[in-house]
């Protein structure tokens, strides 16, 4: 053995090495028709929801909070069914988590009305005392900025109207956050 | 003459000192996200809450923390295993101010909650392209002073060095690519399912990259030079650190168990994070082989016992990582308090045990002095031993519980805590444990860091230099 006597060869061995289940595993399956789902299914998000997205993602509710149910009896008892290929198609980034310690919000907005989200993020621990959420009362007095919103809708692909984008104006950044968790669970068109 | 030899040590101590610092910064965090955990009324502003003081505390202890600690051991090592001064020390010099420009301007962003929300992927497109800079600059000094080596052979830690060199590369960039959409937005250019497996592939390599090949090149120079006896086996290092570097790739989907990405790359996962059991312990089997009949130096050398119950740590960490990864393991613990708990004895346990043994080993060196105080590091080693095993355990524990309480269904089949609240709550006595592992593991870094000044400062001014 005397690729320990050269750095640059032993170099190209190690990116070798690493570069096998890189791209077997990871980079290939970006083109292998199994793992990229049609999209055509999809409801594509509307501005003031992907405005409420990069709330959650700011304020990093994906620290605590999961969106993917497994198909396990016990997780589909208490979550819905099963996520879904189709239903993270068009999410960029992915935001499944790995950590749930609040529950699971896949399927969140099948669950409470938007009075309630309201509510819930205003004060969680009025209504569950118990609950260690923080409050984001704050994000009821935050007005949002939208000066990005045609330029994300553009960047991500989806379809909007100049009303809609004219809508965000006036907006808080708590309603584009529970416009946002209203559409969890409705990804699939009927 | 070896002593002829001049050595440049400028960047190594600015490093080190630079890692100890944001240590102490992510350290802190860590104490009050954990409190926060239990006393929500602690998420003080929207800068002090917990969603983004998380990635601050993860940020800081990978990239302000482990990175500049492999950054100046990695700058020692280069030079000692290869008989020359460093290649630029200009350049070196310049790569430590901009790494602390960079990690300042980091820890903002976090605070901000700018975030691109990838886990310890966080930081948005123009730091990324900063951390890649730095990377790049940083590679070039241990290439070139790997290159003009007066050593012909390249000894074992010199190859974790150059894997770490191109591993961090690969991975970090892969991750990374977005689209902008203003200086501190932009959008992952992968979609869904393929994002995520994207994210796990970088996140389970930023643990081979960064939590795994740094410290094994430290552990592969320390344990030989501070116990004085020769490592174990060189051929079993070969084989080790080659199926390490190639099986690792293939393990990121274990963090996708039972999620919608396709059965065979989960299934691939799994199969490949068992193997990585053998190239682990082949390293571990070296560090207790190295030491055989010399136990005793257990109890007579401080380093020899970081050392040792790093590797020790390291070796149930790879037992551990692998047997989460299979399936009817995963459905129980993921998403639990387990995943901390094995995350915070790879980190605490290994990770800080191992760049400690570096640090105490090498700064008395290079400043031309004696450790200020052994008794000090004892102190420091037995806190940091309790502190980890007070969290790791308690973290175990209450991830099962929970765990156990989600699958809990009566003879009906319906959940038995069906609100997710009577699940939470019973978390917060252990989570009080987990505080107090913490503190008493804070305590000890401090011990340390006291302890490192304090040699320093005892330094002879005139040999300073």
């Amino acid at each position: 053995m005397s690729i320990d006597k050269r750095p640059v060869t032993f170099m190209l061995l190690a990116v070798l090495a690493i570069m096998v289940g890189t791209l077997l595993t990871t980079f290939i399956p970006l083109f292998v028709g199994t793992v990229v789902p049609a999209t055509d299914k999809v409801v594509p998000y509307k501005p003031l929801e992907v405005e409420g997205r990069d709330i959650y993602i700011r304020e990093g509710c994906n620290n605590c909070h999961s969106q993917i149910v497994r198909p396990l009896p016990f997780e589909t008892a208490r979550y819905g069914p099963p996520s879904t290929l189709e239903e993270s198609a068009i999410d960029r980034p992915h935001l499944w988590g790995s950590r749930r310690t609040g529950p699971d919000l896949a399927r969140v907005g099948k669950k409470y009305p938007a009075a309630w989200h309201y509510l819930h993020m205003k004060s969680p621990q009025s209504m569950y005392p118990q609950s260690n959420m923080p409050a984001y009362a704050w994000l009821a007095d935050a007005k949002l900025d939208s000066r990005d919103g045609e330029k994300k809708m553009k960047v991500l692909g989806y379809p909007y109207t100049s009303e809609e984008i004219n809508a965000l104006e006036g907006k808080t950044e708590m309603d584009a956050l529970v416009a946002y968790l209203l559409r969890l669970g409705k990804e699939m068109k009927p | 003459m070896a002593n002829e030899i001049r050595y440049e040590y400028d960047a190594v101590k600015g490093f080190a000192l630079s890692s100890l610092f944001w240590a102490i910064v992510g350290l802190l965090v860590g104490v009050l996200i954990s409190l926060q955990l239990v006393y929500p009324q602690l998420n003080l502003t929207s800068w002090l809450t917990y969603g983004r003081l998380r990635p601050v505390h993860t940020n800081a202890l990978i990239y302000g923390f482990t990175v500049p600690a492999a950054f100046s051991l990695f700058f020692y090592l280069v030079q000692r295993l290869g008989r020359v001064p460093l290649a630029y020390p200009g350049l070196a010099r310049f790569t430590l101010y901009l790494f602390n420009v960079a990690i300042v301007l980091a820890a903002l962003s976090l605070f901000a909650g700018m975030s691109q929300s990838k886990e310890y992927s966080e930081l948005e497109w123009p730091l990324d392209i900063g951390v890649v800079i730095l990377w790049v600059l940083f590679s070039i000094n241990i290439i070139a002073t790997i290159m003009k080596r007066k050593e012909e052979q390249m000894y074992v830690s010199l190859w974790y060095i150059l894997a770490t060199v191109v591993g961090v590369a690969i991975v970090y960039i892969g991750n990374n690519i977005a689209v902008p959409v203003s200086l501190f937005k932009s959008y992952s250019a992968y979609a869904g399912a393929n994002d995520a497996n994207v994210q796990w592939w970088f996140g389970h390599n930023a643990v081979a990259f960064v939590f795994t090949t740094i410290p094994l090149a430290i552990f592969y120079y320390i344990l030989p030079k501070s116990s004085g006896a020769p490592l174990y086996s060189h051929r079993l290092s070969i084989v080790g650190f080659w199926s390490l570097v190639f099986a690792y790739l293939w393990t990121g989907a274990h963090h996708l168990v039972y999620t919608p990405l396709p059965d065979w790359i989960q299934t691939v996962a799994i199969a490949f994070s068992i193997f990585l059991i053998a190239p682990s312990w082949a390293s571990v089997i070296n560090g207790y082989g190295t030491l055989k009949g010399q136990w005793e130096q257990m109890r007579s050398n401080y380093l020899v016992k970081f050392i040792i119950l790093g590797i020790t740590f390291y070796g149930l960490q790879t037992i551990q990582g692998p047997s989460q990864a299979i399936r009817a393991f995963s459905a129980l613990i993921h998403y639990t308090d387990w995943v901390p708990g094995h995350v915070h004895m790879g980190t605490m346990g290994w990770v800080t045990m191992t760049v400690s043994a570096g640090f105490y080993y090498m700064l008395p060196r290079i400043y031309n002095t004696e450790l200020y105080s052994i008794k000090l590091a004892n102190l420091h080693f037995w806190l940091v031993l309790v502190g980890q095993l007070i969290y790791s355990v308690t973290m175990w524990i209450t991830g099962i519980r929970q765990g156990a309480m989600w699958q809990a269904v009566d003879n009906d089949g319906a959940l038995v805590y069906a609100n997710f609240i009577h699940t939470l709550t019973p978390n917060y006595p252990f989570w009080n444990m987990r505080t107090l592992g913490g503190v008493i593991f804070f305590a000890g870094f401090l011990v340390f860091v006291y302890n490192i000044l304090k040699t320093i400062r005892n330094a002879p001014a005139a040999r300073q230099a």
